[in-house]
């Protein structure tokens, strides 16, 4: 049963509408985010949804009732929400915010009874917080202050819980361990989650569904998969379609464009810190014979001039070789991060062989295993800086 | 909780204190076995003194330095703002100024203005200031902004407050000079009944206001999701802080710092902000701190009394400085 359905709904702030006509539609027990850029409305939605901002026009409803006929006390039984707003919560333990979360379900005072405690209780050790029940909220530290809030926001027993960017400003280890509490919640409970984010790459993993925002309207909505595909998300933020990499949801600086200096043989991911180390040197650069199947190969398409690669499952054929040579003669150096040549890519070493007569620099770059702590210690840095 | 027994056990210990030393110490003192002669079977000029001057006076300081600590910290909890109070944001002036427009009125007609009526009239002027406050707040969001304001407020509502002072005639004047710096002096029996009739009931609705109150403490997003009705919420936070002050403010004038000082105080002594535990506390507190400066008012020069924001300022003052220090690195 859809826990939050939305119907025509226009929402923004007075008489200015920030999103426009927008159907959304969340069921128990799935994870829905809204991804979209800066300022597209994400906030907006989810407080329209919220009932904390009243709708321009179109209805929210919830359960199947009109949002806007419900009093804060009903939605709060049914809904609870994190927001990105700051608290200030003078001379507050932890647990102090956590039991707020209770409010709803206590009498005219405000009085917790002993299941009220019990739950409270539980839902420390499902955030993993218990360390913290005593602590004075102000001076936890933002991770763990956002896990407080989303304790609160679970203590409330929520069917359905509003979050506007539970990730942002928190280190890996406190993303993924919110992220980890929500599935946990969503399974155990069967919540439904509706919440915004900019980490795409997390998104990508969390969400079953996916909502994307664009100038003002709901530009798509689908799993995952179907978000993250033919270029779309680099579409969704106006960003180069080279530069996002959408198996693992990440984006790519931006590729360094002129005529190649450089030639790089790389593959099973070794070339990728080198393609990176170029970019960030502004170096242009060519790689090849990459296979299209290689790891290497979203990186390299991203930031390199040219990629001359072989179909997936092929062994490097002499035509793309010679290709290769073509454009090698014109590098002043060979840069070979690959070990060994395997059956596949045998033919790459006939490159070695071709820098070599034309007297053209060869190095070769292992770079991986245990990276050195201090890189700039290492004296001179592998590669020569542009002239 | 252990603590929290404790300072409730010594806010009422100190209460008791204090109520027996203010009847106990004057410009005539007695002894603890005489006070209580006089209390059980008094008679002659002792028991006037103490049973018209001094239990009148004494009960209206306990009461409105209840009630002055209690509208500071409905203030503070409606503006998110540790320091806001009464006086602090100008809501006491704008009672005051009322007020004096009233007395002059009612004292150039000759006839006097009954207590009850310049509880309302202060009431009034205490809605307008808060107003004018409210007005601000919604347009610059920034928490030392609101403080300048109110205080600006303050300042434009006691000039305007002289300028009708030098229009009564120049016998009321000294009477109203008194009134309009701060004092409890010349309060009888039947005042303190209004007192009564008007901060107690407060007294009791505010401490049913201390569920909204602490999920407002959280913001106004959170205590929404909460299943606060902001608006009914928020008009009676304002209705009640500006009554409450507004009733010191009709029997005794302006009384400086009370509002934002000992809320704050009673905060950092029970360590919480519980609303449950800082209402009654911040009453209590309200009590004790305006006994101790009353006290201080009446013997420090006796046989000449100070006007008790002299006393008050002077204990208060340092300690909303000091909230704005230690918050200078968090936006006041």
């Amino acid at each position: 049963m859809s826990k939050i359905e939305t119907h025509s709904l226009s929402a923004g702030y007075g008489k200015k509408i920030v999103v426009e006509n927008a159907e959304i539609e969340i069921k128990s027990g799935e994870i829905v985010s809204l991804i979209g850029a800066n300022g597209s409305g994400k906030s907006t939605i989810l407080k329209t949804i919220a009932g904390q901002l009243e709708a321009v026009s179109g209805t929210v409803y919830i359960d199947g009732r009109d949002i806007s006929k419900m009093s804060e006390s009903e939605i709060s039984v049914k809904l609870s929400i994190m927001t990105t707003e700051k608290v200030r919560a003078e001379l507050m333990t932890c647990k102090d915010v956590v039991e707020s979360g209770r409010y709803p379900y206590t009498g005219r005072l405000g009085i917790l009874s002993q299941r009220d405690r019990d739950i409270v209780r539980e839902t420390f050790r499902l955030v993993d917080g218990v360390e913290l029940v005593n602590q004075d909220f102000n001076r936890i530290s933002d991770g763990q202050r956002q896990k407080i809030m989303l304790a609160r926001a679970i203590c409330q027993e929520p069917d359905i819980l509003v979050l506007d960017e539970p990730t942002s400003y928190l280190d890996m280890k406190h993303k993924l361990e919110l992220l980890k509490i929500l599935r946990k919640l969503v399974r155990e409970k069967n919540t439904a989650v509706i919440m915004s984010m900019h980490e795409l790459d997390l998104a990508l993993k969390i969400s079953d569904r996916m909502i994307c925002v664009k100038n003002n309207f709901i530009d798509r909505t689908g799993t995952p998969e179907e978000i993250f595909s033919e270029g779309y998300i680099s579409e969704l933020f106006g960003v180069d379609t080279l530069c996002y990499n959408e198996f693992f949801g990440t984006p790519e600086l931006e590729k360094i464009s002129g005529e190649p200096e450089i030639f790089v043989i790389g593959g099973m991911g070794k070339g990728i810190p080198v393609y990176r180390r170029l970019e960030r040197m502004g170096v242009p650069f060519v790689v090849g014979v990459l296979h299209e199947n290689d790891i290497d190969f979203p990186v390299a398409k991203a930031l390199s001039c040219k990629v001359i690669s072989e179909k997936a499952f092929e062994p490097v054929s002499a035509e793309r070789v010679r290709q290769a040579e073509k454009v090698l003669q014109k590098c002043r150096k060979l840069i070979c991060c690959v070990e060994k040549f395997g059956s596949m890519n045998s033919l790459n070493r006939e490159l070695l062989e071709f820098a070599k007569q034309k007297e053209i620099e060869i190095e070769h770059l292992l770079v991986g295993g245990s990276a050195p702590h201090t890189p700039r210690q290492r004296g001179k840095p592998p590669l020569e800086t542009r002239d | 909780m252990q603590r929290c027994v404790k300072c409730f056990l010594l806010l009422s210990v100190l209460l008791v204190v204090l109520t027996a030393v203010n009847l106990m110490f004057g410009s005539v003192s007695y002894s603890l076995s005489e006070l209580f002669g006089i209390l059980s079977h008094g008679n002659g000029t002792d028991s006037m003194v103490i049973l018209k001057i001094r239990l009148p006076r004494t009960l209206a300081v306990i009461l409105l330095g209840g009630a002055l600590s209690l509208s500071g910290l409905l203030l503070q909890n409606f503006f998110a703002n540790p320091i806001a109070g009464p006086f602090v944001l100008g809501i006491s002036s704008g009672a005051k100024f009322a007020v004096s427009i009233a007395m002059t009125v009612s004292l150039s007609v000759g006839t006097a203005i009954s207590s009850s009526g310049l509880v309302i009239t202060a009431f009034i002027g205490s809605l307008a200031a808060m107003g004018t406050v409210l007005a601000i707040s919604g347009r610059v969001k920034r928490m030392s902004v609101l403080i300048v304001a109110g205080v600006m407020n303050g300042y434009i509502c006691s000039a305007l407050t002289e300028l009708v002072i030098s229009f009564a005639d120049d016998s009321d004047i000294v009477n109203l000079h008194g009134w309009s710096v701060g004092t409890f002096s010349g309060t009888d029996m039947d005042e303190v009944k209004i007192m009564a009739v008007v901060v107690i009931p407060a007294l009791l609705l505010t401490f049913m206001l201390s569920k909204p109150m602490g999920a407002y403490q959280l913001g106004e997003a959170y205590a929404s999701n909460m299943g606060v009705n902001i608006k009914k919420f928020r008009a009676e936070l304002i209705v009640l802080s500006s009554l409450l002050s507004a009733c010191v403010t009709a029997f005794a004038g302006p009384v400086s710092f009370v509002g934002s000082a000992v809320p704050h105080m009673v905060r950092g002594m029970l360590g919480t902000s519980k609303p449950i535990i800082i209402i009654p506390a911040s009453f209590l507190g309200g009590a004790v701190f305006c006994l101790f400066c009353d006290l201080m008012a009446r013997v420090l020069f006796a046989p000449s009394e100070l006007g008790i924001s002299t006393i008050t300022a002077i204990f208060g003052a340092p300690v909303v400085v000091t909230i704005m220090l230690r918050r200078g690195d968090r936006q006041l």
